[in-house]
C-alpha cells in the first residue's frame, strides 16, 4: 500500500492497520475486478446449450454435486473474490426471478467486461462505456419485443409449451426424457395455474426426489408425496375416501409454556395424577376417532401408548411431519391445521380420494402418497433416478422447465433460441451505433460484439467452428431478414430454431440483458479496492 | 482483437485450497478415478471371481466378494469413483444384487468413452450415442425376457435358478442347492412384501456351512425367566411394548414431594402397584406367553411367574414386529380392551438349543409370513459373508416375485444386448454409431471378464460366444464350471430381467453424467474443530 510521508519522513496513517492492507487504484482496480468476474464467465462458457459440458463440484464435506445449472454451479463454487461474488449474485437473481437462463446471463456478462476492457486500454472513460452500453441494452430490448412472438396454447394443445420446456431441459443430463417430464411440469403447472390472474404459486407444486428407480420411473402425483412411514406397522397401508386430520400438537399431556411444578404428597394424588394421564391419551385419541377422521398426520412424535391406541381405533397414522408438507396437505385437501385437540370437528378434516404407503426398494423405505384431494390444485412432481446426483440434477432441471412455463403462462410472448435474437439484437445494436456520435459509438459497437459470445460460445461447445458459423449467421440473417436463424448446435441440419422447436421466453431474454448490462456497469464503476493483502494477492 | 492481459497480481477468486480442474485434465482425474475404482472390485465378477479383505481402522475384518460391501468401506476421494460408489449402492438398496457388475459395466463404458475422446469425437456424441445404444440394449432384453409369472410352479423353478445364479458367484457356492432352495422357501413366505427384515439371520459359530437351515417356526434369541415353563403348548401369546419397570410419569413438571420417610414408602407401594395392576391387566387378556419389546423388571416377572405365564423381555423392534408378523398378532401398548386385541397364536413354545446357544423356538405358527434362517459356520468372518450373500440372494428373489421376468445369465444377456446394439450401430450415419459400437463392447468386457477371473482363455470363449450368438442360439453363454461354451437354458442359468436392465440403465447413467464433465471444482476438505 502506498503511503505518504509528512515532511519528517513519517507516513501518514488513514486506514486502521494500513501497513497490512493492499490497495490497487484505478484502471488497474477495474483490470483486476474484470479479471475475477471474467475468471467464472470462462468457467460457465463451456455449459451453454444443449452440447454444453457438465461440472463436478465436490463441497468440504466430499459431497459430489453434477450439475449443468448456472446458478447452482456458481453457488457451490464457493468464490472468496468480492467481484466474483457479485457475478454468483447476478445468476442468482436471474434464479429467483425467472428460473432459467442462468448460464446465459454470467457469459454475457463476462463478455460485456471482455469487451469494457478494450474500451478501457483505447482510453475510454469507464462511465462514457456505461452510457453507450445502456444505451445499446435499450436498442436491444426494442429488438427483442420486435421479434418476439406469440404461442398460443390452451389446456388441451400445449405442443409450444411442451417445446419451451424442452428447450429448457435440452442442456441438462436428463434431456433422453425430456419429453415426458416436460410433459409432467406443464400438466403440474397447468393444475395450479390461475389463468384469469395469470398467476402461478409454484409453492403448490412440490419437486420430491427419491434414489433409486430410473428416470423413467418418474411420475406426475395428483397430490402429495410424503417421505414418511406409517408409525405402526400394522396399521392399515392404504385409506380410501381418507379423512384426514392434521394435527400440530403433539399427543401428550398439556404442557404449559409458563415454567411449573406439580407437587405429589401422598398416594391418592399419584392415583389420580395416573387416571388423569391415561385420561389425556384416551381423550385425544377419542375425539379425533369422534370426528370422523381416518388418517392422522401430527407435525410431531407420539409415544408408543398414544401410537397404539390410534391403531386399536383403525387411524392411520403419520408422525413427524414437517412444517411445508403439514400446511401443503392441508391446502391440498381443505384441511384446516387443527393446532389443539379440543378444536377438532369433522368440518376440519381434510379429504383425499386415497392415502396409501408405498415401499421402494429392498430396504424398507416407505413414502405416503395422498392423491386425488379435495382440492386438485396441489401436485407433486416424484423424480427417481439411478444416483442421488442424477436425481438432484433432474429436481433442478424440473424447477428451471417449471419457472419457464411459468413465465409463458404470464406473458406469451417468445423469442427463438440457439443464439438467433442474439445475432438479431447485435445486428440492431452495430446499425445504431453508427447513428450515435461521440465516443458512445465504440462502446455500443464493443455492446454488439459482447451479444456475439453467446452464439460463438454455442458453437464453440458443439464443436462448430465459431467465427465462420457467427459469419454465416449474420449474412444469413440480414440477406433473408430472418430473426430466427441461429447455431445448429444438435446437427439438425437446419438453422432455423423455428423448425428446430428452439423456444426461450422474451422475459427471461430481456432480463438478461438487462442483469448483466446492470452488472457491468457497477463494476466498471469500481476504481479502488482495499481489502487485507492476503485477499489480493 | 488481442484482449490486454491485467498486470497486476491475479485476483483471488476461489476460497483458499478450492483446487480447479479443467477441461481434458479434469477428464483425465475422473476418468482414472472412475477406472480404478472398476479395476479394484472387476476380480470379484462371476462365479469364480475372488473375495477381498477389508479391514477397518479399528482393526475390524471383512472377507466378502460383495461389490457393494467393498465399495462402501473404502473410503474415496475422487468425485467421478464417488459417483460410481453411488450407483451401486443404489442397485444395493433397488435390487440387492448386482452391485460388482454395474459398476464394472460403467467403468467398461467410460473406458471405451475414452478412446472415441482420445479420437477427438465431441463427449457430447459419445453420450447421445450411449443413449441410443442403451434403448436398443433395454429392447433386445426386454424381447429376451421370459415371464413365468402367471405359473406358480415354474416361477418356483425359476426364482430356484436365479438364487443359484446368484450363489454361485459367492462363499455359499458349494452347497448352493441347499441355500437356493432356502432362500425360494424364505422369499415365498413373504407372500409378495419385499421386507427382508421379516427374514431373520441367526449366526452361529460352528458346524459346517451346510448345517444351516431355514426354521419351519420362528426363533427368538432370549432366554426366558426364571422359572418359568420352558415348553407351553397351544400359546396364546400377547406381544407388547410397554415398560415394564416403573410407567414413566407423562405430565410435565410433575415431581413427588413428601413430608416423612413413610409418605415415601407409601408412594413406593403405591408405584409397585400400579405396576401389578397393569401386569393383571395383561394377565386379563388370557394369554400363556408373554413377550415385550421393553425389559421387564423383577417384580412383574416373577408376577407372570406365578400365574403360569412364559414372559420374554428386551426382544428387539425388528424381533418384535416378526413376532408379530409370524404368530398372527398385533403390537400391543395399553392394555384397558382385551376384547380388541388380537393375540398371536402358535403351536409350541420351547426353549431349544442352537449350538451352545439357549434360543426360543415358536412353532406352528398362525401366520407364516417372517421366517429364521440359521447359519452355521466356522467362523465370524464367514458367517458375515453367507449372510450377506444370501441376503443377495432374498432380494434379487423378492424383487423377482413381483417382476417376474428372467433372462439367461452366463454372460449370454450381455453378448445379446451386445448383438442387438452392434446392429444398430450398423444403420446410425455419423460419428456416434463409433459409441454405439463402443457400448456394444463394453457389454462384451463383462462376459469377458468373467471368463478372465475364471482362468479361461476369455478371447476365444467371447468369440466362440458371440458367433453362436450371430447365428441367433440365444441361450448361450459361458459354461463356468468347464470353461466352453454351453447353453443356458439346459444349464439352468437364470437372473432377473430387473437386475440386468436396471444394471443398464443405471450405468448409462453414471457413465453419460462422468464422460459429459469438463470442469471439478473441489472444496478444501473442512478443518476439524480442534
Amino acid at each position: 500500500m502506498s503511503l505518504i510521508f509528512d515532511e519528517y519522513g513519517r507516513p501518514y496513517i488513514i486506514l486502521q492497520e494500513q501497513e497490512r492492507k493492499t490497495r490497487i487504484k484505478g484502471l488497474d482496480a477495474i483490470r483486476s475486478n474484470i479479471t475475477a468476474a471474467r475468471t467464472l464467465a470462462r468457467t460457465l462458457t463451456t455449459s451453454l446449450g444443449p452440447k454444453g459440458m457438465d461440472k463436478m463440484l465436490q463441497s468440504q464435506d466430499g459431497d459430489v454435486t453434477v450439475t449443468n445449472d448456472g446458478a447452482t454451479i456458481l453457488k457451490e463454487m464457493d468464490v472468496e473474490n468480492q467481484v466474483a461474488k457479485l457475478m454468483v449474485e447476478l445468476a442468482q437473481s436471474q434464479d429467483d426471478e425467472i428460473g432459467d437462463g442462468t448460464t446465459g446471463v454470467v457469459v454475457l456478462a463476462g463478455a460485456l467486461l471482455e469487451q469494457a476492457l478494450i474500451l478501457l486500454d483505447r482510453g475510454i472513460h469507464p462511465t462514457k462505456i456505461s452510457e453507450g452500453f445502456d444505451k445499446a441494452c435499450e436498442v436491444c430490448l426494442d429488438k427483442l419485443e420486435q421479434i418476439s412472438q406469440k404461442i398460443e396454447f390452451n389446456e388441451n394443445s400445449y405442443d409450444d409449451l411442451v417445446k419451451a420446456a424442452m428447450t429448457t431441459m435440452s442442456s441438462k443430463v436428463v434431456n433422453r426424457y425430456s419429453q415426458q417430464l416436460a410433459e409432467i411440469c406443464i400438466k403440474a403447472i397447468f393444475s395450479v395455474a390461475d389463468f384469469e390472474r395469470k398467476d402461478i404459486n409454484l409453492d403448490l407444486i412440490k419437486v420430491e426426489g427419491k434414489v433409486g428407480g430410473t428416470l423413467e420411473d418418474s411420475v406426475l402425483v395428483n397430490g402429495i408425496v410424503l417421505d414418511k412411514d406409517v408409525s405402526h406397522p400394522q396399521m392399515p397401508k392404504a385409506v380410501d375416501n381418507a379423512k384426514i386430520c392434521i394435527l400440530t400438537c403433539p399427543f401428550e399431556p398439556p404442557k404449559p409454556k409458563t415454567k411449573h411444578k406439580l407437587d405429589i404428597d401422598s398416594v391418592e394424588k399419584y392415583r389420580d395424577l395416573q387416571k388423569a394421564e391415561q385420561e389425556y391419551f384416551r381423550d385425544m385419541v377419542q375425539r379425533v376417532k369422534d370426528s370422523g377422521a381416518n388418517v392422522v398426520l401430527c407435525q410431531w412424535g407420539f409415544d408408543d401408548e398414544a401410537n397404539h391406541l390410534l391403531y386399536q381405533n383403525g387411524l392411520l397414522a403419520v408422525r413427524w411431519v414437517g412444517g411445508v408438507e403439514i400446511e401443503l396437505v392441508a391446502m391440498a385437501t381443505h384441511g384446516r391445521i387443527i393446532p389443539r385437540f379440543s378444536e377438532i370437528s369433522e368440518k376440519k378434516l381434510g379429504r383425499a380420494g386415497k392415502v396409501r404407503e408405498v415401499s421402494l426398494g429392498t430396504t424398507h423405505d416407505h413414502v405416503i402418497f395422498i392423491e386425488d384431494c379435495a382440492n386438485s390444485k396441489a401436485v407433486t412432481i416424484f423424480l427417481r433416478g439411478g444416483s442421488k446426483m442424477a436425481v438432484d440434477e433432474a429436481k433442478r432441471s424440473v424447477h428451471d422447465a417449471l419457472c419457464q412455463v411459468r413465465n409463458l403462462i404470464r406473458d406469451q410472448r417468445i423469442v427463438y433460441g440457439g443464439g438467433s435474437s442474439e445475432i438479431a439484437c447485435s445486428l440492431a445494436v452495430s446499425e445504431f451505433a453508427d447513428k450515435v456520435s461521440g465516443v458512445e459509438q465504440y462502446a455500443i459497437r464493443c455492446f454488439a460484439d459482447a451479444l456475439d459470445a453467446i452464439p460463438s460460445a454455442l458453437a464453440d461447445n458443439s464443436g462448430l467452428s465459431s467465427l465462420e458459423t457467427l459469419g454465416a449467421l449474420k449474412a444469413a440473417q440480414t440477406k433473408q431478414n430472418n430473426s430466427r436463424l441461429g447455431v445448429d448446435c444438435l446437427g439438425l441440419g437446419t438453422l432455423d430454431m423455428k423448425e428446430q422447436n428452439v423456444y426461450e421466453t422474451l422475459l427471461s431474454k430481456k432480463q438478461q440483458i438487462q442483469l448483466a448490462t446492470q452488472l457491468v456497469k457497477m463494476i466498471l464503476k469500481i476504481d479502488d479496492v482495499i481489502g487485507p493483502t492476503d485477499a489480493l494477492t | 482483437m488481442q484482449v490486454p492481459r491485467y498486470q497486476g497480481p491475479a485476483p483471488h477468486v476461489l476460497k483458499r485450497d478450492t483446487s480447479e480442474e479443467k477441461g481434458e485434465e479434469a477428464r483425465m482425474s475422473s476418468f482414472i478415478g472412475a477406472l480404478a475404482l472398476c479395476d479394484l472390485v472387476k476380480t470379484t465378477l462371476g462365479p469364480k471371481g475372488m473375495d477381498k479383505i477389508l479391514q477397518s481402522a479399528s482393526g475390524d475384518i471383512i472377507v466378502t466378494n460383495d461389490g457393494a460391501t467393498i465399495l462402501k468401506s473404502v473410503s474415496i476421494d475422487n468425485a467421478a469413483a464417488k459417483i460410481l460408489v453411488d450407483i451401486s449402492k443404489t442397485q444395493d438398496d433397488e435390487i440387492g444384487d448386482g452391485t460388482t457388475s454395474v459398476c464394472c459395466l460403467a467403468g467398461e463404458l467410460l473406458r471405451e468413452a475414452e478412446k472415441l475422446l482420445d479420437a477427438k469425437i465431441h463427449p457430447q456424441l459419445v453420450v447421445s450415442g450411449y443413449r441410443i445404444a442403451a434403448n436398443a440394449a433395454q429392447k433386445a432384453l426386454q424381447e429376451a425376457a421370459m415371464d413365468h409369472g402367471a405359473n406358480f410352479e415354474q416361477l418356483k423353478q425359476d426364482l430356484f435358478y436365479i438364487a443359484k445364479t446368484t450363489l454361485s458367484s459367492k462363499l455359499l457356492a458349494q452347497s448352493r442347492d441347499h441355500f437356493a432352495k432356502m432362500a425360494v422357501e424364505a422369499v415365498l413366505r413373504l407372500k409378495g412384501s419385499t421386507n427382508l427384515d421379516h427374514i431373520q439371520f441367526i449366526k452361529k459359530t460352528g458346524g459346517n456351512l451346510s448345517d444351516s437351515y431355514l426354521d419351519e417356526g420362528f426363533i427368538l434369541e432370549k432366554t426366558l425367566g426364571v422359572g418359568q415353563p420352558k415348553r407351553v403348548e397351544n400359546a396364546k401369546i400377547l406381544i407388547a411394548n410397554t415398560p415394564m419397570d416403573t410407567d414413566k410419569i407423562k405430565v410435565y413438571g410433575a415431581r413427588v414431594r413428601v413430608d416423612s420417610y413413610n409418605k415415601v414408602a407409601e408412594i413406593e407401594e403405591a408405584e409397585q402397584k400400579k405396576m401389578l395392576e397393569k401386569c393383571q391387566k395383561i394377565l386379563n387378556h388370557g394369554i400363556n406367553c408373554f413377550v415385550n419389546r421393553q425389559l421387564i423388571y423383577n417384580r412383574p416377572e416373577q408376577f407372570f411367574t406365578d400365574h403360569g405365564i412364559m414372559a420374554i423381555e428386551h426382544a428387539d423392534f425388528d424381533g418384535v414386529e416378526r413376532l408379530a408378523l409370524v404368530t398372527g398378532g398385533e403390537v400391543v401398548s395399553t392394555f384397558d380392551h382385551p376384547e380388541l386385541v388380537k393375540l398371536g397364536h402358535c403351536g409350541l413354545i420351547e426353549e431349544s438349543m442352537i449350538g451352545e446357544d439357549r434360543v426360543i423356538r415358536f412353532s406352528n405358527c398362525a401366520a407364516k409370513e417372517a421366517c429364521t434362517i440359521v447359519l452355521r459356520g466356522a467362523n465370524k468372518q464367514i458367517l458375515d459373508e453367507a449372510e450377506r450373500s444370501l441376503h443377495d440372494a432374498l432380494c434379487v428373489l423378492s424383487q423377482t416375485v413381483n417382476h417376474s421376468k428372467v433372462v439367461y445369465g452366463g454372460g449370454s444377456a450381455e453378448m445379446l444386448m451386445a448383438k442387438a446394439v452392434d446392429e444398430v450401430a450398423k444403420t446410425i450415419p455419423g460419428k456416434q454409431s463409433l459409441a454405439v459400437e463402443g457400448f456394444a463392447r463394453a457389454l462384451r468386457a463383462i462376459p469377458t471378464i468373467v471368463a478372465d477371473n475364471a482362468g479361461f482363455d476369455a478371447t476365444e470363449l467371447i468369440s466362440e460366444m458371440r458367433a453362436a450368438h450371430q447365428k441367433g442360439e440365444k441361450e448361450a453363454g459361458i459354461d463356468i464350471q468347464n470353461g466352453i461354451l454351453g447353453n443356458m437354458a439346459k444349464l439352468h442359468v437364470l437372473e432377473s430381467f430387473k437386475l440386468k436392465s436396471y444394471m443398464v440403465s443405471s450405468a448409462t447413467e453414471a457413465a453419460e453424467m462422468i464422460i459429459r464433465v469438463d470442469d471439478i471444482i473441489k472444496a478444501a476438505p473442512r478443518r476439524r474443530e480442534e
